[in-house]
């Protein structure tokens, strides 16, 4: 057993502050499971958000250090104990209380991209037929567990709060998903430039480094869209080019 | 997005703050000196204008040599109604492009928003600024023109591998012309290779090559090209920053040749 001294913040959307908590922990011990001692034992009222504590629901986004991390998917033994760790909800969203936030503004942002639609099935009996390759790329993106921990931060929406105007990581993930998919015939290049604002992304990569699925947001889903709005809006020769071209695809 | 009403509870962090505990700021110094010591040495050495080829070594700062006095040189000397007030270099003819291919460079971008400008210095630490207007409005919008600076640096990949060919003739004393390979044809080689690895994997290329199909297994080449691409660009980061010190490597090596300091030993 060794003990570490956790600060965690305590409050709610009125106001709140740090709290200093010391627990024994296992090896082999996550932040969540001591968290969960602390509430058992020393604080029965803190306010943690959790459901599978394998890392597959998103639920118990936090920061950790001032790293956003899920907390069930964080061993101790991977942080310094010679120091309090700074246990703090997700900054980028409104608090509920104490680790829980709101986060269903993303829930809006994800219902303004248009949806999936698939062209006529290949076959008689309603089948499609789809490349291995063309599948693979897309499917990178379906392992979003929608923890928000891109959203959270990344510094557009987290210091800009920009959410008027930026989707946000996450969404141009799915974005991403649905506009890059073999069988898709949707449109959605000039609502991402337009309407949700993939201009804003500065490519800076923070959400590929905290994503718990090892999304390359980045690389893969942001860059490949800011080239199809290039295509679009800012490049006179290809769009030359596509007058004498057959529609997408 | 319309209907995303978000109010935020906790206060805005000031310039540098965060509660993360690591070395945070390494990363972006290290990229902030990398990037300042080649931009000072290429810098000095574009402003030279001497002491850029060394036998059939041309320095690849100076490459293609449009105007110039050396044996590279493809219009002859240095024109005359060249402004007199205005420095001459030949680097100053072509520098621009392989400059401008690595300023709008989705890498660098997102490298040196970081370290130059603070946008943000490293991740969940407080910016110094509360205006935001990323890559959506001028001026940083005009990086989207950062294809056309992929095609000329394709074109200049020709050009550098030229160069290697033309550094494997050497001069005798007697004035007679042999082939041969020195340690600077070695040199030039790795230059072109390393180029090569950093061009060819450019989120650009990528896009134009297949990834703007959604059905990339029916774009060019049935998608092994694309394949190829995205597998240099996984590296993006890696062949950045081993073509940048290995190109101003390059110029020292022929400068250093040229100027007496170094004897460049001959290999066959
Ligand atoms: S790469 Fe873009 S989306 Fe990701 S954190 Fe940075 S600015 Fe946000
Ligand atoms: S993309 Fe990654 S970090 Fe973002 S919500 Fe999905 S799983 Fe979480
Ligand atoms: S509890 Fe489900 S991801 Fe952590």
């Amino acid at each position: 057993m060794a003990t570490a001294t956790f600060k965690i913040w305590r409050g709610d959307a009125s106001g709140g502050e740090y709290r200093d908590y010391t627990a024994e922990f296992d090896q082999g011990m996550v932040v969540l499971d001591v968290l969960h001692h602390i509430q058992a034992e020393q604080a029965g009222d803190l306010a943690i958000r959790w459901n599978c504590k394998a890392g597959k629901c998103g639920s118990c986004s936090a920061e950790i250090n001032g790293k956003p991390r899920l907390m069930c998917m964080t061993r101790m033994s991977t942080l310094p104990v010679d120091e309090p760790i700074t246990i703090q909800p997700m900054q980028t969203f409104p608090i509920i209380r104490d680790l829980v936030t709101d986060v269903s503004s993303n829930f809006k942002m994800k219902r303004s991209i248009k949806k999936f639609k698939p062209r006529p099935p290949d076959t008689e009996d309603g089948a499609w037929l789809m490349d291995q390759q063309d599948v693979e790329r897309v499917q990178e993106f379906r392992k979003c567990i929608e923890c928000f921990l891109c959203q959270d931060v990344c510094h557009v929406l987290r210091e800009h709060h920009m959410h008027d105007e930026f989707i946000g990581p996450r969404h141009l993930v799915y974005a991403a998903a649905l506009e890059m998919h073999p069988l898709d015939t949707e449109d959605r290049v000039a609502d991402l430039k337009k309407l949700h604002g993939a201009g804003y992304c500065n490519i800076t990569k923070c959400c590929t480094k905290v994503c718990p699925e090892h999304i390359t947001i980045t690389d893969n889903a942001i860059i490949p869209l800011k080239e199809r709005i290039a295509d679009e809006f800012y490049d006179p020769v290809t769009k030359l080019f596509r007058i004498f071209q057959p529609k997408k695809k | 997005m319309p209907d995303a009403e978000v109010r935020v509870s906790l206060p805005q962090r000031h310039f540098g703050e965060t509660a993360r505990t690591d070395l945070w700021w390494l990363q972006p110094l290290v990229v902030f000196l990398g990037l300042s010591g080649f931009i000072v040495y290429s810098t000095w050495a574009a402003f030279q204008g001497a002491h850029y080829t060394y036998q059939g070594y041309l320095s690849p700062f100076y490459s293609p040599e449009i105007f110039g006095n050396s044996r590279h040189s493809w219009f002859g000397p240095w024109p005359l109604w060249w402004p007199g007030w205005l420095p001459y270099s030949p680097a100053f003819l072509i520098l621009w492009a392989p400059g401008g291919f690595r300023l709008t460079c989705y890498y660098y971008r997102g490298a040196y928003y970081k370290s130059f400008w603070a946008a943000p210095l490293s991740c969940t630490v407080g910016k110094p600024f509360k205006k935001y207007r990323g890559e959506a409005k001028l001026p940083l919008i005009l990086q989207n023109v950062h294809r056309y600076f992929l095609y000329l640096a394709l074109l200049f990949l020709v050009f550098l591998s030229i160069d290697v060919y033309h550094a494997m003739w050497f001069e005798t004393p007697e004035g007679v012309v042999q082939f041969g390979i020195g340690v600077g044809t070695i040199v030039l080689l790795i230059n072109v290779i390393l180029l090569g690895g950093y061009t060819f994997g450019c989120h650009s290329l990528r896009h134009l090559i297949g990834g703007k199909k959604d059905c990339v297994s029916k774009s060019f080449g049935g998608g092994k090209p694309y394949d190829c691409v995205s597998c240099l660009n996984r590296k993006h980061m890696l062949f950045a920053w081993m073509s940048l010190f290995w190109v101003g490597f390059t110029d020292f090596y022929v400068r250093m040749c040229s100027m007496g300091v170094f004897t460049d030993w001959r290999i066959i």
